[in-house]
């Protein structure tokens, strides 16, 4: 019993902090419906200014914390809400879902950017000092931890009082009803929106430099699971509720570390259980609240008074650009493909075969997002499935990559055909956190199995015999990526297309005229699954030897938000991103390493346009440009009259 | 037996009741209007019927079947079609498409290896079928526009062009004139009338507009407060005083 306790005064700071967070997220998911996502990498950011200033550049603690907690994240805040969100208070989830990840990946880039990338080891304590203890409930706990469980208290308990008994509270209740509505009646709504995001802001902000000093080191990563776990306990509370969230969050604090305590130490089940619990929560909740899934968006009443979204450009048929085209194709992409080797010899030929593989891998999020408009936040970990099937058909029976990607393909369609059932329940948000609940599970749990993963080695998977060459597995490649391109025309034309098509404009429309949701989601779900296992296994193959931390989920959302920069809507989208995600870090790598972190930055900011360009940044410009080249063709043809 | 025949359907919403212990029947190929007063429970019964909402109490029986909890596909695929008040068009598609994909599903030879060896275009059939509808309807001069670009009358045209598609015994209309103007809802009410000639197709038509439920319908029910408190041949509902004082709300 004693050792019980003690667990759940240790999980119990935890719980704390999330908690914390959580309350961030209620707050600005009720003012402005977005599920912000952003918001670890916005504790990230301030944990990161406090270590700066507080452990490189010898600050005095409270001078520290006076600029990453009340100045920092409150801007940041600021920012994310005039910058962003207040311009997509009333747009669709998903678009408000796809910004809110894209500064998920973008956020912690850019700090590391400005504090580097290097190890950050000891994070500064916030109020208390962690390394004097203190009596609690008949256990010890360090300063720190007396923090978290104070400010968190105090925070909950003001914000509560807050929301009750100010005007601002009651405003910020009918602003996310309808914002058009609340000015009408003479309430400046962006001033409610900007008050609950700046607060949010200072939130995250403590919340970043509390959770810190509970880790050995600053991670990025461990703010994601904050978010998680926070999503969770925001669940537990309907999104709505306080006083739920609260319980949740400690629910959740305290589970975790309970669990972990009782779980045989440093077992597989331990160290993966321990950052899964929450996401497991989470998708219990989902899938057995159903209030939380029937929450509808907010449609605003006045909605109509907006132009309707404009329509997708069309693709550009003419004849004489179709023309030009098939010349630049015919001459742009060897040399593209071939010109740099003059300078790079063999490094450019395997750049190029990595791109090529990451292209196929992102064809599944093509097949998948860019058919059926669903989010998932897991594509890489199929991918995963997909190489680590690969490779132990070639450890234990010897069996060539060839067949590798066939079964591997299998395998993932099966896996992702298996993930879909309870998912497609969900849809739009909830869909995308129970992929990403997949993705970490994966990662911390499926992955590290010996069977699986191959443990700490990893497992081998050699190049198919005949295909060893550089050259010859370039093409493989290539071959490779046409057949899996050909399936998502195939399918985008054919009956599957035209049903997801109908369903991305109105699913109930669609139902009324027979076509069965959840069949055509299935379906598309498994295509898509079945080729990013392809694109595994040949990346595996590529690599020659795969390990569990290659799969980690952070790619899968760098990956959905650099497909959906490039355009999802088309094959040359997936093919662009893919080979960007090869050059792009090589280029840097070789000519300005300093800038190499930005990448993920860089990537995220086409998500951040995808409110104003669904087809894709760099699709919308591809279009733009052609209708430019057109217009100058016609100009051109008609002077001599 | 009557091809659509719902008995005892009751629903709630928290303490409203917004229909209770209400019958009705449809025969095949009839004109029924359904009308009353803004909440009276019109376009609840709509979502009941077709299982967008489960009713609390009640069965709903389609040409010799059961459809308690049966899902909004499994329905349309027995022969219910509907129109939305709100128009619900598939975006990003033109109204052409709209009646093609409505024409595969009811066909339902969508398989994906058919979609893999490029199988998965309209043949000459389903295009010529499709053809006939527009024809129909009168708006093969508009269906290769998006369906943002077409009008309010346009849109509920494609709307009831892709219900038709899949061959209802059963038409569901829900406030098809609203939002139309005076020459559209006239037009209108003439394609609903060719409709019924050639197809013979049951409507049941939700509306607001008593000139075009007294065009289009031979027989009312009168709604209100989720009660029904009038039913029979179209004249003689509009004759009873019970219905002028609750829908029209004139003095008698």
């Amino acid at each position: 019993m004693s050792r019980f306790i003690t667990f759940a005064v240790f999980g119990l700071s935890y719980g704390c902090v999330y908690s914390l967070a959580a309350t961030g997220l209620v707050l600005t998911f009720r003012t402005s419906g977005v599920f912000n996502m952003a918001f670890g990498a916005q504790a990230y950011g301030s944990a990161a200014v406090y270590y700066a200033a507080v452990k490189e550049s010898h600050w005095n603690r409270w001078a520290g914390l006076l600029l990453a907690v009340v100045v920092v994240g409150p801007l940041l805040g600021f920012a994310l809400d005039r910058v962003l969100f207040r311009h997509i208070r009333t747009a669709p989830q998903v678009v408000k879902l796809i910004t809110a990840l894209g500064l998920l990946v973008g956020i912690p880039s850019v700090a590391q950017f400005f504090f580097g990338t290097d190890n950050k080891p000891n994070p500064p304590d916030a109020f208390w000092s962690s390394h004097t203890f203190y009596r609690f409930l008949g256990s010890r706990i360090d300063g720190n931890q007396l923090s978290i469980i104070v400010t968190a208290v105090a925070v909950v308990v003001a914000l509560g009082l807050f929301l009750r008994f100010t005007s601002i509270g009651l405003q910020m209740r009918a602003v996310v009803e309808s914002p058009r509505m609340v000015q009408l009646a003479g309430i400046n709504a962006d001033r409610v929106g900007t008050t609950a995001w700046v607060l949010s802001g200072l939130i995250a902000g403590l919340a970043g430099v509390l959770l810190a000093p509970t880790h050995t080191a600053l991670v990025d990563r461990d703010f994601t699971l904050l978010l998680v776990a926070a999503m969770a306990a925001a669940a537990f509370g309907r999104l709505i509720s306080l006083p739920l969230t609260l319980l949740g969050g400690l629910a959740v604090g305290v589970g975790q570390e309970v669990l972990a305590g009782y779980l045989p130490l440093n077992s597989v089940w331990a160290k993966g259980l321990r950052p899964s619990f929450p996401f497991l929560v989470l998708v219990g909740l989902l899938l057995f609240l159903p209030g939380l899934r029937q929450r509808r968006d907010t449609t605003d009443p006045l909605a109509a008074c907006d132009p309707p979204t404009p329509a997708l450009a069309a693709s550009h048929g003419d004849p004489r650009l179709r023309r030009i085209n098939r010349v630049t194709a015919l001459v742009g992409i060897p040399a593209i493909v071939f010109l740099p080797m003059l300078a790079y010899h063999h490094t450019w030929l395997n750049v190029m075969t990595l791109g090529v593989v990451f292209s196929t891998i992102m064809l599944s999020i093509t097949a998948l997002t860019g058919l059926s408009g669903q989010i998932s936040l897991c594509q890489f970990s199929l991918a995963g499935v997909g190489a680590f099937t690969a490779g132990q058909l070639a450890t234990r029976y010897d069996l060539s990559v060839l067949w590798g990607i066939l079964i591997g393909a299998a395998v993932a369609a099966a896996v992702g055909a298996l993930i879909s059932l309870p998912a497609l329940r969900l849809g739009g948000v909830y869909l995308a956190l129970a992929t990403l609940a997949f993705a970490l599970m994966a990662d911390n749990f499926l992955f590290p199995l010996h069977w699986v993963g191959g443990g700490q080695s990893g497992v081998q998977i050699p190049k198919p015999v005949g295909f060893s060459g550089e050259w010859a597995f370039f093409f493989l490649s290539v071959v490779v990526l046409a057949i899996c391109g050909g399936i998502v025309v195939l399918v985008r034309k054919g009956t599957t297309g035209q049903y997801l098509a109908a369903l991305r404009g109105s699913e109930t429309a669609a139902a009324t005229i027979g076509i069965s949701p959840a069949r055509a989601k299935f379906t598309v779900f498994a295509v898509s699954a079945g080729i990013a296992g392809a694109g595994g296994a040949l990346y595996g193959s590529s690599v020659t030897s795969v390990n569990s931390d290659q799969f980690n989920f952070f790619l899968s959302l760098a990956f959905m938000v650099l497909v959906l920069t490039t355009g999802v809507r088309t094959v040359e989208g997936a093919v662009n991103a893919g080979i960007a995600f090869a050059v792009i870090p090589f280029l840097l790598d070789k000519y300005a390493s300093n800038f190499n972190v930005l990448v993920f930055a860089l990537f995220a900011y086409g998500s951040l346009t995808y409110a104003k360009h669904p087809e894709g940044i760099v699709e919308f410009q591809k279009r733009r440009s052609l209708a430019a080249i057109t217009r100058w063709l016609d100009r051109k043809q008609v002077a001599p009259t | 037996m009557a091809l659509l025949e719902a008995t005892g359907i009751s629903k709630r919403f928290g303490g409203i009741e917004a229909l209770s212990e209400l019958s009705l029947f449809v025969d095949a190929g009839d004109a029924v209007g359904l009308v009353g007063p803004n909440g009276a429970g019109k376009t609840t019964l709509f979502n009941c019927l077709l299982g967008l909402l489960r009713p609390d109490t009640g069965r709903v029986i389609f040409d010799g079947r059961d459809l308690g909890g049966m899902p909004i596909h499994r329905r349309a695929r027995f022969g219910i079609g509907r129109t939305f008040q709100r128009m619900e068009l598939f975006t990003e598609m033109t109204g052409r498409e709209h009646l093609l994909v409505a024409e595969r599903a009811r066909r339902r030879d969508g398989a994906l290896w058919k979609d893999l060896l490029n199988r998965g275009g309209p043949s000459a059939d389903e295009i010529g079928r499709v053809d006939a509808t527009l024809d129909l309807l009168g708006i093969t001069d508009v269906a290769d526009l998006p369906v943002e670009a077409l009008s309010m009358g346009h849109g509920r045209l494609v709307e009831l062009g892709r219900a038709l598609m899949t061959e209802p015994k059963l038409l569901l209309l829900d406030e098809p004139s609203s939002g139309l103007d005076r020459t559209e809802s006239l037009a209108l009410s003439g394609v609903l009338a060719r409709v019924q000639d050639e197809r013979t197709t049951a409507i049941l038509l939700v509306e607001h507009d008593l000139d075009m439920v007294l065009r289009s319908v031979s027989r009312l029910y009168v709604l209100d407060f989720g009660v029904l408190i009038a039913d029979g041949p179209t004249a003689q509902v509009m004759a009873d005083a019970g219905v002028r004082r609750a829908y029209l709300g004139q003095a008698v």
